[in-house]
């Protein structure tokens, strides 16, 4: 089923990381597998990356511990040595890591040397954007990361219950667009043309870190982004090129994005203010940050929908 | 309470949702036979349980909640004539399965608002999700404000109005009964529809297979001055008419084990 939401404040940053902890807490019975967040802070001149030195799965065994070390230490010698300069590394939890670093080259190729660290995965890159997905309802994860005091301008998060690939943070969500900066995405829905898709990528040259059918739409607008196209045009043009049933949501450094499938199979609610924008899944979760009788409405199928801050 | 019976079977519950607690909390303030429940604090089983106390043993007819903050499954099941108000917006599967009462929803609602109503009046006084009144058999169902996608999936009889937009596939499936819809409709209006009448004031953006347009009658227009006068919508505009083609009746009218006896 899963659960999407998503808010972006028009008015100057805000506590992001609380009222989309909120957002998603309500929508726990959607999907208690795993919660994600993608959420934009305050922009700064270095790039800040996530990554994950292990999945949850990862079996613990007697030198887990070391191996992690070691691990973290081969990223920060990959990054020297494509030209990086790492300002600080911060241990969140023991098997995932933020890295802070000025860099002035091809994104691709040092994520691709961040990744050729075994078990390792980029989660998130970018100036802002900072992508926190981990087994557990939105609470768990929100106070395992540190969320709560998180102040951004917006932001979209994902409660998901696995259809179609593990419980693990490879097929958690939100997806970051590999090797776009600053992309995020988060869907609710199946994809019946994957495999379609995946190929044609992986022939392009794109990787895929996961089986989960959501990474596509994240990889698809990454490549649409690269070849110039806008957000806008981007999402559009996936109406026609992506099959199945979904509503997803997208974000970039300055926007937020929606698109509903032609059946209109899945739900999204949306709520429209001058300051503030909140899309979700079921109403209550917007309740949760915007109290009072407020005039909702669902998007009609095919629209697509694009608001920037 | 037989309205609650078999509830606290409940043995298997995988994610730990279910509210196991089934006492009736009594927090509805009575006055002059017409009973209010501030709902802002309530679960969805307690606001529920508080109906069916109110309406089924304490035989009040007029029931009104506040605050019910997008709650889902708020006044399902009810199979009595009573008065229920909805003072705010109301979740997902709203009023399902009801028989009897006679709503108002000042708000809006989720997705599948009264599903499978077997009689009564509902009236929305704002806008609705997809599945709105899906598998209704009778009463008359009122959204002022736009619905999402297929309005009356599998519609068995009744009557849906629609003032706003409606989405995709409206009417999709219908059986029996009619839509009135005031607004633009999306595309596969009556879609595989194998009876009943839809008339629609706006837009169509595509008919559905084996949809098409059907002559307006004096019958047809009363019926709609009626039901519009009922409501307050004034009186009617210029309508379009369909119907089911009847091209798709591809099925033989034996049912199975009549064949064989035929055979």
């Amino acid at each position: 089923m899963c659960g999407i939401a998503g808010i972006i404040y028009r008015d100057g940053p805000h506590a992001v990381g609380e009222d989309m902890k909120q957002m998603l807490q309500s929508m726990k019975h959607r999907g208690p597998d795993s919660t994600g967040y993608a959420l934009y802070g305050t922009p700064s001149e270095a790039f800040r990356m996530r990554i994950t030195l292990a999945d949850t799965n990862t079996k613990r065994d007697f030198d887990f511990a070391e191996r992690l070390v070691r691990r973290r230490s081969e990223v920060e010698g990959k990054l020297r040595a494509v030209g990086a300069s790492v300002t600080e590394i911060d241990e969140t939890t023991d098997y995932t890591s933020t890295f802070t670093f000025d860099y002035s080259g091809d994104l691709k190729t040092l994520a691709d040397q961040v990744e050729s660290v075994r078990d390792t995965q980029v989660l998130s890159l970018g100036h802002a954007l900072e992508i926190v997905k981990d087994i557990g309802d939105a609470e768990t994860v929100a106070a395992q990361y540190n969320l709560d005091k998180m102040q951004g301008t917006h932001g979209i998060g994902h409660v998901r219950m696995a259809t179609e690939s593990d419980v693990d943070i490879a097929g958690a969500h939100p997806y970051w667009a590999y090797p776009f900066s600053d992309v995020a995405v988060v869907h609710n829905g199946q994809l019946t043309n994957y495999f379609y898709w995946r190929r044609r990528l992986e022939r392009s040259g794109h990787r895929f870190q996961s089986a989960c059918d959501s990474e596509i739409i994240a990889v698809y607008l990454a490549e649409k982004l690269a070849e110039g196209t806008s957000l806008e045009d981007a999402m559009t043009q996936s109406m026609e090129e992506l099959d199945g049933v979904f509503t997803y949501l997208c974000v970039t450094a300055d926007s937020l994005g929606m698109a509903k499938d032609e059946l209109a199979a899945k739900p999204l609610v949306l709520y429209e203010s001058d300051n503030i924008i909140a899309v979700a899944s079921e109403e209550i979760a917007i309740r949760e940050v915007v109290p009072g009788e407020i005039e909702t409405y669902d998007p009609f199928e095919g629209e697509v929908m694009v608001w920037t801050r | 309470m037989d309205a609650v019976v078999g509830e606290s079977q409940i043995t298997y519950d995988a994610r730990g949702l279910v509210e196991v607690d089934d006492t009736v909390l009594g927090v509805a303030v009575v006055k002059d036979g017409k009973a209010t429940i501030d709902a802002s604090e309530l679960t969805t089983r307690k606001i529920n349980l508080e109906i069916r106390s109110l309406v089924y043993e304490q035989g009040i007819e007029d029931v009104t909640i506040l605050n019910p903050g997008g709650k889902h499954s708020l006044g399902v099941g009810i199979l009595t004539r009573c008065k229920m108000t909805f003072e705010g917006s109301l979740g997902y599967f709203a009023l399902g399965v009801i028989d009897g009462p006679e709503v108002t929803v000042n708000g809006r609602v989720g997705w599948s608002a009264c599903e499978n109503m077997m009689a009564g009046v509902v009236v929305i006084n704002g806008n609705a999700g997809s599945l709105t009144g899906a598998a209704i058999r009778g009463g008359d169902l009122v959204i002022k404000g736009r619905v999402g996608a297929r309005t009356g999936i599998d519609q068995k009889g009744g009557t849906i109005i629609i003032t706003g937009a409606a989405g995709s596939n409206t009417g999709f499936m219908m059986q029996r009964g009619r839509q009135l819809l005031l607004g633009d409709v999306g595309p596969h209006l009556g879609d595989s529809m194998y009876d009943g009448i839809i008339y629609v004031a706006g837009k169509v953006k595509s008919l559905g297979a084996d949809c098409v347009p059907g002559e307006m009658t004096d019958e047809d227009l009363e019926f709609v001055t009626r039901k519009m006068g009922l409501y307050d919508l004034g009186t009617p505009p210029e309508l379009q008419k369909f119907v089911c083609g009847k091209k798709l009746y591809n099925y033989d009218n034996l049912e199975p084990h009549e064949r064989k006896l035929v055979l």
